[in-house]
């Protein structure tokens, strides 16, 4: 399938990029050209095959349920581009 | 007195425990050249002051008779990928602009534990994803070679490790660390003319090191010979309970087993990897790492590795789902960069913040990977590449019947000139050919220089081998190492 410029826009919705009608011109044949590439996996017999979940055979590990970390709000917040009262700060969400 | 940056690791670590130098002298002169080499721009930032620290440190224990830790008065450069406490960490994108980690990475620390110290942070592909370092927001990385026809094109130092490679091949560092995700160790390495192994999957501890695409990351050394590698990687890995998928294995004295006699070693050559097109020349370097082998001893067999064309096409489906999970997190709220437009809400604070943040590159991916993951396509997409990758790691469990290694080249071209091939994604990827089918089964594999081509420009051999089998790995690249004689190095003209 065709990648348009209005596919484009709406993956760079969900993927929370902005972008303007001219770089979604630019990108769908781009974008198209890759995903044409990458869809002759469709002609790879997978027929009883199970998806890969973990490269080298490990285990998955659990730790005891207690705290190991914390009491460190300052170093937490220390990049953060604007914190207030303790709190990362964002624009207003609800009105 | 020889001039201490020509010393690699192993020279640097045994002659400052012989008392040849101080650790102060070797930090010092290091940093010296680092400082003198900005027109490469390998390095972001250059930490003269954290080399010279730990250098001071190790001098002190030596006066006071203790035993030197393995690393002690070797400092080393360290990809701009890893988080350093109290050092800004980028990888190399303007999203992470101001962010100063305050933890250091697992990696990191254990070479520092190891006594090493940090001349620098190293230039990058943003964010880890490119083969020519030309995806950087801070400029490329120049290699320091240059073709031998008197042209001064500036060529690229491979990428996404472009100013490991290109620090280490300049003698700016004598080893430095690179991570790899489809071939970002091997591949600059191989294009600038050092050594540099990744590991198998789970060695080296991803805390902290900061993610590309999680079930394929795995970090590195990169350096001079083969000894370098084993001793930095030797310090690098290790088990730790804060990744889930690192290995609770003990680390092998890696230096210790180097061996090249290959007496009883079989060494696959897979036939899928005669691709169209190769380059007469690494052809060439190609049989001439056959007949290296065969001389120290290995046998030589034919193998198959049926769905190796098929591994680039789900690396790039794989790889860029995993990015765009985990680069959601650059979001202008917790860390680096924040852009609102005027009267903006939440939302297009991230737009806005993303659309400045990331390079093209990166955005081409993030979205690449929005779209496969996105409903209705997942399933033809995201779980067709997990399945195809299964079978890319079933032929390499079925060659493993038949032989103990494999032999490949390692990329399918010498380094070329900047800007040749970045207008064209597809024949960047295709770049990592050789590297990706490997990264995808999660095994260890190397690059060892081999030779130059008619231009003058290094050419790499790869060995690839059963998973936690590093020593065979390192082993057969020594064995190459030995009879290959690479000595050449860049003239230097910056």
């Amino acid at each position: 399938m065709a990648v348009d410029q209005a596919t484009v826009a709406r993956i760079a919705k969900l993927a929370r990029i902005a972008i303007t009608p001219d770089e979604a011109a630019r990108l769908a044949p781009e974008l198209d050209n890759i995903l044409h590439w990458i869809e002759q996996l469709g002609e790879v017999d997978t027929s009883g095959v199970e998806p890969m979940t973990a490269v080298i055979p490990n285990h998955l590990r659990l730790r005891d349920d207690v705290v190991t970390d914390g009491g460190i709000r300052d170093a937490v917040l220390a990049n953060a581009p604007l914190a207030e009262h303790g709190f990362f700060a964002v624009p207003k969400v609800i009105e | 007195m020889t001039d201490l940056t020509d010393l690699g690791v192993a020279a640097i670590r045994d002659g400052f425990r012989a008392g040849d130098f101080s650790a102060v002298e070797v930090a010092d002169a290091f940093s010296a050249r680092v400082a003198a080499a900005g027109a490469l721009n390998a390095f972001l930032i250059e930490t003269p002051d954290h080399a010279r620290a730990a250098a001071e440190r190790a001098d002190a224990a030596r006066a006071a008779g203790e035993a030197p830790l393995p690393l002690a008065g070797v400092p080393i450069g360290m990809k701009d990928l890893f988080c350093t406490n109290g050092v800004p960490a980028t990888a190399a994108s303007r999203i992470l602009e101001g962010f100063v980690p305050p933890y250091e990475s697992r990696v990191s620390q254990n070479l520092w534990d190891a006594g090493a110290g940090m001349l620098g942070k190293l230039n990058m592909d943003q964010f880890a994803m490119g083969s020519s370092n030309e995806t950087s927001a801070f400029g490329n990385v120049l290699s320091p070679w240059r073709r031998s026809d008197g042209g001064n094109a500036a060529l690229a130092p491979g990428g996404s490790s472009g100013g490991s490679s290109a620090a280490v091949a300049a003698r700016l560092c004598p080893g430095a660390t690179g991570t790899d995700t489809g071939g970002s160790i091997r591949q600059p390495a191989a294009f600038t003319g050092i050594s540099g192994i990744k590991p198998t999957y789970g060695r080296c501890s991803r805390w902290g090191t900061i993610a590309f695409a999680s079930s394929l990351d795995q970090a590195g050394p990169m350096a001079r010979d083969v000894r370098d590698c084993a001793i930095l990687l030797q310090a690098m890995a290790g088990f730790d309970p804060r990744d889930a998928t690192s290995l609770d294995l003990p680390v092998p004295d890696w230096e210790a087993g180097l061996s090249g006699d290959l007496r009883g070693k079989r060494v696959g050559i897979p036939a899928e990897y005669r691709v169209d097109d190769m380059p007469a020349e690494i052809d060439a370097l190609w049989r001439r790492g056959i007949d290296w082998l065969r001389d120290a001893g290995a046998e030589i067999v034919e193998v198959s590795l049926p769905h190796t064309r098929y591994a680039l096409p789900a690396y790039y489906i794989i790889a860029p789902a995993e990015a765009s999970s985990n680069l959601a997190r650059y979001d202008g709220v917790r860390y680096g960069l924040r852009d609102r437009p005027d009267g903006g809400g939440l939302q297009d604070m991230y737009a806005a913040t993303r659309a400045d943040g990331f390079g093209p590159e990166v955005k081409r991916r993030i979205m690449i990977g929005t779209y496969v993951l996105s409903a209705g396509f997942y399933d033809a997409y995201y779980t067709q590449a997990q399945k195809v990758r299964a079978l890319i790691a079933r032929d390499f469990e079925r060659a493993w019947e038949r032989c103990d290694l494999l032999l490949t080249p390692t990329a399918p071209s010498a380094a070329f000139a900047l800007g040749e091939k970045s207008a064209d994604p597809i024949a960047m990827y295709l770049n990592d050919v050789f590297t990706v089918p490997s990264s995808l089964a999660g095994l260890p594999a190397m690059n060892v220089p081999g030779g130059l081509d008619e231009q003058g420009l290094p050419l790499g051999l790869q060995i690839i081998g059963r998973a936690l089998d590093e020593q065979g790995v390192l082993n057969a690249c020594l064995a190459i190492e030995e009879r290959a004689g690479f000595t050449a190095r860049a003239e230097q003209w910056w």
